[in-house]
């Protein structure tokens, strides 16, 4: 009931957790093409670590697995690559998730950067496995832009929240 | 962790990981392997279906926007293109028409099975595949349409690439630029045979396994031969474009470049071939030898 604690600390409902992922799944399937495909951040993917690293009971990994098969359809890759790749990626954010919440924004968007490498890493492998041949730097480009949409989010999604709550 | 957790929390994150990352890799080896997971992608596809409306309705407002605010200039410039244009085509349809009695009079003659009429589908691009790996693209008509895995698609100006995934609403185009599409092509000029294949670059075919003394040339028209039975005959595919002959090389190495413009146009044409198989004799027949 305290006015002046901060947002984050009052438990978060689940709906707006699943309606953050719902806004991030449709950002990811607006109709990029060309140079923007390759630099757009994947969406859902930061949404997934957002929530991992800050309520990491709230979110499991069978949303990431559910939402990675979504993305499989939707991009029409190999069903279960971006699965795998999203799990994968949260199990390291669980790990991660106490050390990375001591630090700041920037040196948690360091931290999100390596763990974005991973999981495209793991995709490039499915990639090539199946026999695509490697398409140029470019490919790493979302990780840049995921790293530097780090801190946005960790400015963004606290303001929603308190908006969210200060009627009440 | 060695401790007994405070909360009871379900399964340790590494089980849950193993589960599902085995449960990825082995959907993975399914679909890669058997194809035997085409429902589940169906039934995800068509929830996520309206999702991708909507996602795309943006850029299809802005671009109705567009067509409404065009001049009067434009109108009547484009006006008169298309009437010249269906001038010429009128003719040659006309030359067409007297064309197709004369062949359809000639396979009488020779008692041959007469090439039974392509079913064409007219289909709006509706988005650039988003896997940067491959070159595909989405088209908005799907099985309920009655558009079948395999068929061609083409362009007013060529081949532009095959059905390979169709769901209910949409399907999946892959390009003949794809990396390991193969189409069998034929030189216009000579009639010789070869297999274009893509690259996985934009604006490049390579035709594979030509001997270094076959007869092509630069600027050579290759269209589709038609014995594959699944393109149909006739189609603009490419245009050779550049030959290296190596000493040391068996083969020649040969680029085209594609004739269909696949950036240009956002309607396209799905059809099937005619199958050029021997059908079986229809039972009605009766013992006729």
């Amino acid at each position: 009931m305290n006015a002046s604690a901060p947002a984050l600390t009052r438990p978060i409902s689940s709906q707006f957790i699943a309606m953050s992922l719902f806004l991030a799944l449709m950002m990811n399937l607006l109709p990029w093409q060309g140079v923007a495909l390759l630099a757009r951040p994947d969406f859902v993917l930061m949404l997934l670590l957002y929530w991992a690293i800050h309520q990491p009971l709230r979110i499991g990994m069978a949303a990431a697995w559910g939402l990675g098969i979504a993305m499989d359809v939707a991009d029409g890759a190999l069903l279960g690559q971006y699965a795998l790749s999203y799990t994968v990626t949260i199990f390291l954010a669980f790990v991660l998730h106490r050390r990375i919440q001591a630090f700041g924004l920037w040196p948690q968007a360091l931290h999100v950067s390596v763990l974005l490498l991973a999981s495209q890493f793991l995709t490039l492998l499915v990639h090539l496995a199946s026999g695509a041949s490697f398409i140029g730097g470019g490919y790493f480009l979302a990780t840049i832009s995921g790293t530097l949409l780090w801190p946005a989010l960790g400015l963004l999604i606290p303001l929603a929240l308190k908006h969210k709550t200060l009627p009440e | 962790m060695d401790h007994q957790p405070f909360f009871k929390r379900g399964p340790s994150a590494l089980a849950r990981l193993a589960f599902f990352g085995l449960l990825s890799v082995a959907l993975m080896a399914v679909d890669a392997r058997f194809n035997q997971l085409e429902p589940l992608r169906q039934l995800v596809g068509l929830a996520l279906h309206p999702l991708q409306q909507i996602a795309n309705s943006p850029l299809a407002l802005s671009r109705r926007a567009g067509e409404f605010f065009v001049t009067q200039n434009q109108l009547a410039s484009e006006n008169t293109r298309l009437k010249q244009q269906q001038l010429t085509t009128s003719l040659q349809v006309q030359r067409n028409q007297s064309l197709q009695a004369e062949n359809a009079y000639l396979r009488r003659l020779l008692a041959s099975r007469e090439k039974s009429g392509d079913s064409a589908i007219a289909v709006e691009i509706m988005s650039d595949g988003r896997d940067p790996f491959s070159r595909r693209i989405i088209v908005d008509k799907g099985s309920s349409r009655h558009i079948l895995p395999g068929q061609a698609v083409i362009d007013d100006t060529g081949l532009v690439g095959q059905v390979t995934r169709v769901q209910v609403l949409s399907s999946e185009v892959t390009l003949i630029t794809d990396k390991g599409q193969a189409v069998p092509v034929e030189v216009v000029r000579n009639g010789l045979h070869a297999i274009a294949f893509g690259h996985g670059r934009d604006n490049m075919l390579e035709l594979a396994f030509m001997a270094t003394n076959m007869d092509i040339q630069n600027g050579d028209k290759l269209v589709t031969s038609g014995i594959d039975g699944t393109y149909p005959r006739g189609v603009p595919v490419a245009t050779v474009t550049r030959i290296e002959r190596n000493a040391g090389d068996p083969f020649a190495k040969i680029i085209c470049t594609p004739s269909a413009g696949v950036g240009r146009y956002r309607h396209l044409l799905v059809v099937s071939a005619p199958s050029p198989m021997p059908q079986t004799a229809p039972a009605s027949s009766g013992g006729k030898q």
